[in-house]
């Protein structure tokens, strides 16, 4: 699914959604989000009463709790219709395909659909909308990248993210073999087919291994986390990097 | 196999641990992905194509019960036998009748997942009938004893050195070889015998044509048509959903079938069969019949969700792009149809109870969806199957819906939902694990993840915190 996204214009006032998993775990990946939007000349808002995009429970089963959750968020977004920034691909797909989905029969269709509409994923927004250019100062380093599933196949955000990433003039990006397939997270998944889901991110790792990169980069903490959990517990000394959190110390120095 | 319960845990762990198993798996399915693409470069047309066949398929859906009769109408006109069956129990009789009717007792069959679905082997089999399968892959398959591994492939699990042992072990005087036109030589001699002896042919249909009453078989080895010329009688079985509407709704499906398949331009054999011998005619089957299954298709077709799995036409790729299905491999599956498209026919087949686990074996990575040719919502699919197992009022459509529901995990996702709904009991949550996150027992969840990766660390402070701090403006 290719999709092409209608870009605002002129943008002067972003939403920020920070996500659950990097308000608890990766905080510091949230935080060089909004500086990288602040630096790009817009004024970020965050709604304290943000939480989590539901996806947990709609991937589930759980259909009214994660509506439920949803609603909550949507709420919080609802006091001016600037674009909402995620800095989460699997999140930003939650927000942007699957809230329509979910209210497909409710009276408030129409309404949660506009707000949809608004979502962007973070990488893609700012190389998209505002088309960000960095200098950077880092010294050279080789890299990998990695998309989440839903950043690739329902947000399209992987060519903006080597577009961000090839900047960096002393950032060497190296493809990884089947960059295409999954890490094997997949939320719930990871722990109701633990057994799988530990094949697939132990060939995930061999990928990286091979490419000889220094850290494999993401835009998802979802991903992350169970990469780099896994590295870890195998003592692979590749460092995971969120790309905002990334780029941010590179162009900083 | 059947309904019977799934042991699907043992079957993962059992696969995992075959390196050869998943070494043939990865080889095999990493080589179909490539011819795929090869033969599909251009993606614009192909995202045509893509509209085209699944308006085709969605268009004979929409008015499936009138085209089941023009078909019926068509092909009784053209001399085709038609039956309708609505439980696999009642298609086997009715092929059991068709073979007693003509004292036959060796049925020869070309590939056909409906009659896997149908266990019709083991049912002949208890009726004194033999059933041999004259498919390569399921020749393969059916001398060792197993059901096929995959819908295109049966025997894709298996590598040529295997296939030699298999050979060796069960055909008389047949020394071990693992030289590939050796193996085809052998194979070819055994079946040649098989189709010259062979009382009635069996077949599957890829597509049925109402307009014109065809039934079109697509294949690659020529023992489809052996099948379905050589013998006197000729069976075909079908599930009600491959009847499309005309000759041109095809052209769109059959390009897409053979790329999404096997990665090939076009096959090799594209069978339409549209009566028995005429008069004069010299070869040919005397007589034909059209065995139309429904197997709780009609259920489906009444759901408009559901009824997209019913776009299927069995191609096989989202098996082959599936990253569990690689590693696990069909048999792990437990059921006829294995891999994404079997993790949403599977439980409507045979009941959430006894497969809903099946749903489960996904990460919702989306692959099977972007490459199915026919662009069936297949993750869309697996979610509504997820929450029928756990709802028990609501308007469950499937059988045994509500079937995982349990108080356990009601309360857990009913306390998440607290935690995410209510802002400050989030704060409060979020807090509390920052301070004493790193001190949660290793059980449950945590102990599934830690098996192979290091525990979650949770922030001291969170990114509410830090914003706040920052100044970030919170309206
Ligand atoms: S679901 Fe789609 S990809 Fe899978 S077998 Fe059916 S048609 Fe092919």
């Amino acid at each position: 699914m290719a999709h092409t996204f209608t870009y605002p214009r002129d943008v002067k006032t972003v939403y920020y959604f920070g996500t659950c998993l990097v308000d608890m775990s990766f905080p510091q990946a949230g935080m060089a989000g909004i500086h990288l939007l602040r630096r790009a000349g817009v004024e970020v808002v965050f709604p304290q009463e943000q939480s989590c995009c539901g996806q947990p429970a709609y991937n589930s089963g759980f259909l009214e709790e994660a509506k439920a959750v949803a609603r909550a968020q949507i709420k919080a977004f609802s006091r001016a219709d600037w674009p909402i920034v995620v800095p989460s691909g699997s999140c930003a797909g939650m927000m942007r395909h699957h809230y329509p989905e979910m209210f497909a029969n409710d009276p408030e269709y129409f309404d949660v659909r506009k707000f949809s509409e608004r979502v962007f994923e973070l990488g893609d927004f700012l190389h998209n909308a505002l088309h960000v250019r960095y200098e950077d100062k880092g010294k050279p380093v080789k890299v990998t990248w990695h998309s989440s599933c839903h950043a690739m196949r329902e947000m399209g955000a992987t060519a903006a993210a080597k577009a961000l990433i090839g900047q960096l003039s002393n950032v060497e990006l190296v493809e990884i073999e089947r960059e295409y397939e999954c890490c094997g997270f997949g939320g719930t998944f990871s722990i109701k087919q633990p057994e799988i889901s530990a094949a697939m991110v132990a060939d995930k790792i061999e990928d990286i291994r091979a490419t000889g990169a220094s850290a494999i980069l993401s835009g998802d903490c979802g991903c992350l986390m169970n990469i780099g959990g896994a590295m870890e517990h195998k003592g692979v000394p590749v460092a995971p990097r969120h790309l905002a959190e990334f780029i941010w110390e590179r162009i900083n120095g | 196999m059947g309904s019977q319960h799934l042991d699907f845990t043992a079957n993962v762990t059992e696969a995992l641990a075959d390196r050869q198993l998943r070494a043939n798996f990865k080889s095999a399915l990493t080589g179909l992905m490539k011819k795929r693409v090869a033969v599909l470069p251009d993606a614009a047309e192909r995202e045509r194509m893509r509209d085209d066949a699944e308006a085709a398929k969605r268009k004979a859906l929409a008015k499936l019960p009138e085209l089941l009769e023009r078909l019926e109408r068509k092909c009784t006109e053209n001399g085709i036998i038609v039956h309708w069956a609505e439980t696999t129990a009642e298609a086997n009789e009715i092929i059991l009748g068709i073979m007693r009717s003509h004292d036959a007792t060796k049925l020869v069959k070309g590939k056909s997942m409906v009659s896997e679905e149908m266990h019709l082997n083991h049912f002949l089999e208890t009726h004194g009938i033999e059933a041999l399968e004259t498919d390569l892959g399921e020749f393969i398959i059916q001398l060792n004893h197993e059901p096929p591994s995959h819908i295109i492939v049966p025997a894709v699990h298996k590598n040529r050195q295997q296939v030699g042992r298999i050979f060796a072990d069960n055909l008389q005087g047949i020394p071990y070889t693992d030289v590939v036109e050796e193996l085809n030589a052998i194979a070819r001699k055994t079946l040649r015998e098989k189709f010259r002896t062979g009382h009635v042919g069996l077949s599957g249909v890829n597509f049925a044509v109402a307009e014109t009453g065809t039934l079109v078989l697509v294949e690659n080895e020529g023992n489809g048509r052996m099948c379905t010329t050589v013998p006197p009688v000729h069976v075909a079985v079908m599930g009600l959903e491959k009847v499309v509407e005309s000759l041109s709704d095809l052209p769109p499906l059959l390009r897409l079938l053979t790329a999404s398949a096997t990665g090939q331009l076009v096959t090799t054999y594209v069978n339409c069969i549209t009566s028995p011998r005429k008069d004069g005619e010299r070869d040919g089957p005397k007589e034909i019949h059209l065995v139309i299954l429904d197997n709780g298709r009609s259920k489906m077709l009444a759901d408009a969700q559901l009824r997209r799995t019913l776009q299927c036409i069995r191609c096989g790729t989202c098996l082959n792009h599936c990253p569990v299905y690689i590693r696990i491999g069909g048999h792990a599956y437990g059921s006829v149809y294995p891999g994404p498209i079997g993790k949403i026919l599977t439980p409507q087949i045979d009941g959430l109870a006894d497969k809903g686990v099946l749903a489960t074996a996904s990460s919702l990575c989306n692959a099977c969806e972007e490459v199915c040719p026919v662009r069936i919502p297949i993750p869309g699919i697996i979610r509504r199957m997820r929450t029928e197992a756990y709802d028990e009022k609501g308007d469950g459509v499937v059988k045994g819906h509500g079937a995982k529901k349990n108080l356990l995990e009601t309360l857990v996702w009913k306390g998440w939902e607290l935690t995410y709904r209510i802002p400050a009991l989030n704060r409060f949550v979020v807090s509390m694990l920052g301070r004493f996150g790193d001190k949660l027992p290793n059980v449950g969840p945590l102990k599934a993840w830690t098996s192979v990766r290091t525990a979650p660390r949770f922030a001291p402070k969170s990114l509410h915190q830090l914003a706040k701090e920052e100044g970030i403006r919170h309206e």
